[in-house]
């Protein structure tokens, strides 16, 4: 499973506190401890209080580029924030995210190509999110069409199905499991998915166990990438154990271990 | 609409290890002998890159074998009998280009000689041929325990291949091979899961991956050659996909193995319809050996230098 590393996050206080200061050592710091527990990416976004998003992810994507060559996905909801991430950024990137919206696409998917950047695309429209398996499809066909319309290479899309909290949508949890098995079935070759995963434990009592179970239901249901907190060690063997007993990896006593050195 | 070939790209590689030290690497070595670096199944040139062709390691032992049959013996002749002579007819008449020492006259039952006498073998052996060696314990763990680190300090810088380690007893091997420069032959039995496992443990002793190289233990042509073949494939399959633990060369036991297959050591006179010994175990070397190649083998460890002649035709002819 690809692994992207959740902590670099403005919404955090010590985050929004050091883009606020420009206290890089903080970013360096918890750019190192993610990618120590077990991050193959790490998400950044500048988070609501920042008062200049543009400059600030700049700013953020230098400071970790400085420690570490591993992905970074800039994560924005405003596609001028990604492109200026993008312009700045020397490793692998991930565009974190794209809607199934028209205008988002015809932005979103030629900066991602240009860039050669994995692309995340989420089903979700300017409607709303959608409320059952189908409404997802009908986004993620629109998304992965416009991605070969515009010569993007689907096996770099990630398709988010887009979680809700189980505390509020528990009916919908079964599709959207479901709809991240027949999201691969949309193009050959097959979309990836992807999921926001703490996003489903929001506002409940036992978030890491929530996420663990929700993560390994998603991995047995094709998940191939979430965003995380990779800081979350029972989360991460979880992961790990799942993708064993599914057979990605080989068994040995420490297999734990082994996957860390990976 | 051409056909089109569907090409599998893998994002790992198999780890390249390096046998012998050259003077300017720290050691006495005429050359050194590189292996592994796939970053492909074995002869699929259009996947990925093969960079080290599969080598053969002559097999040469400290006391002369008892048990060896009629043809093996008649090549070799009264080489046997003495290591050095041995060695120089493998290097200078056959051309070998690695040499594997078995210490087999370590062993309690077979002549019991001292880790000083072990040791100073290894030290004339050294000033006397210039290929790099591969070190084989005679198989007694205890005694091994005491021959091994000896020999390892004899030979210290001239990055040789240490063996083996096992589930049971690799902390004296893992920390000779640290402290002399080696790297090492960790051997399971035909059990992927005690592969990776052996090398998570010697790696948490802080012997780099990159310096092992996996004994998968291997059966002869009718004799569980396909479980060997099965075993290496599937490591060799994660090794390409990433996975580090299992991302070692393999050598491969060929002609201890072929040897002792029925059909190398009977007699004509038992079975007549068998046609001669002598050329059947030439042709159940070759065929173990050619087999395990296409698993993966990096490093063959051969007998007969007719066999050793055939392999080496026939790699030429695949690379």
């Amino acid at each position: 499973m690809f692994i992207i590393g959740e902590l670099i996050n403005g919404m955090y206080k010590n985050i929004g506190q050091a883009i606020k200061e420009k206290n890089k050592a903080l970013i360096q710091k918890s750019a190192l401890e993610q990618i120590k527990a077990g991050a193959d990416a790490l998400d950044v976004n500048c988070g609501p209080a920042s008062g200049d998003p543009v400059s600030d992810i700049q700013w953020l994507v230098q400071a970790i580029q400085e420690v570490t060559d591993k992905p970074l996905a800039l994560d924005s909801s405003k596609p001028q924030v990604i492109e200026s991430g993008l312009k700045v950024m020397r490793n692998n990137a991930v565009v974190n995210s794209t809607t199934a919206d028209t205008e988002k696409l015809a932005a979103l998917v030629p900066l991602a190509k240009k860039h050669r950047a994995k692309l995340i695309g989420l089903t979700i429209s300017a409607k709303g999110i959608p409320q059952n398996k189908d409404q997802r499809l009908e986004l993620a066909a629109n998304i992965v069409a416009s991605c070969v319309e515009q010569d993007f290479p689907v096996e770099d899309l990630y398709l988010d199905p887009v979680i809700l909290p189980v505390n509020v949508a528990q009916a919908q949890m079964h599709d959207i499991l479901e709809s991240m098995r027949e999201f691969k079935i949309i193009s050959e070759p097959a979309p990836k998915c992807i999921v926001g995963l703490s996003n489903v434990s929001q506002g409940s009592c036992n978030r890491s166990l929530i996420n663990r179970a929700f993560l390994v239901m998603a991995l047995g249901f094709g998940l191939d990438a979430a965003i995380l907190d990779p800081l979350d060690k029972d989360l991460m063997d979880a992961a790990i154990t799942a993708e064993l007993i599914l057979n990605k990896n080989i068994y040995c006593d420490s297999y734990l271990d082994a996957y860390r050195k990976k | 609409m051409a056909l089109e070939l569907m090409l599998e790209k893998s994002s790992g590689a198999v780890s390249i290890v390096q046998i012998g030290a050259t003077k300017e690497e720290g050691g006495s070595r005429s050359h050194g002998v590189k292996i592994g670096g796939q970053k492909a199944l074995p002869f699929l040139f259009a996947e990925g890159a093969i960079p080290h062709k599969p080598v053969v390691a002559y097999e040469v032992w400290d006391i002369a074998p008892t048990d060896w049959p009629d043809a093996l013996i008649n090549s070799y002749g009264n080489a046997l009998k003495d290591p050095f002579s041995w060695v120089q007819l493998c290097t200078e008449k056959y051309k070998a280009e690695l040499l594997c020492i078995k210490l087999q006259g370590a062993h309690p039952d077979f002549g019991n000689k001292s880790a000083e006498e072990e040791a100073g073998f290894i030290c004339q052996l050294l000033k006397k041929v210039p290929v790099p060696l591969i070190i084989l314990g005679c198989g007694d763990d205890a005694k091994d325990n005491l021959v091994l680190p000896a020999c390892s300090e004899a030979a210290k810088g001239e990055r040789c291949l240490l063996g083996s380690a096992v589930q049971d007893n690799y902390k004296t091997l893992t920390a000779a091979a640290l402290a002399d420069g080696h790297s090492m032959v960790a051997e399971s039995p035909i059990d992927i899961n005690i592969a990776k496992q052996l090398n998570i443990l010697i790696s948490d002793m802080g012997l780099p991956l990159e310096r092992i190289v996996i004994n998968p233990t291997i059966g002869a042509l009718g004799y569980g050659l396909e479980y060997a073949y099965s075993i290496m494939e599937r490591a060799r399959l994660a090794a390409l996909s990433g996975d580090k633990a299992v991302a070692s060369p393999f050598i491969c036991t060929v002609g201890q193995e072929a040897w002792r297959a029925k059909e190398a050591r009977v007699s004509e006179n038992e079975f007549p319809a068998w046609g001669a010994q002598a050329e059947r175990g030439i042709i159940w070397e070759t065929v173990t050996a050619a087999a395990l190649i296409q698993a993966g083998a990096d490093i063959l460890v051969m007998r007969h230098p007719q066999a050793v002649e055939n392999i080496h035709r026939y790699i030429k002819e695949l690379i």
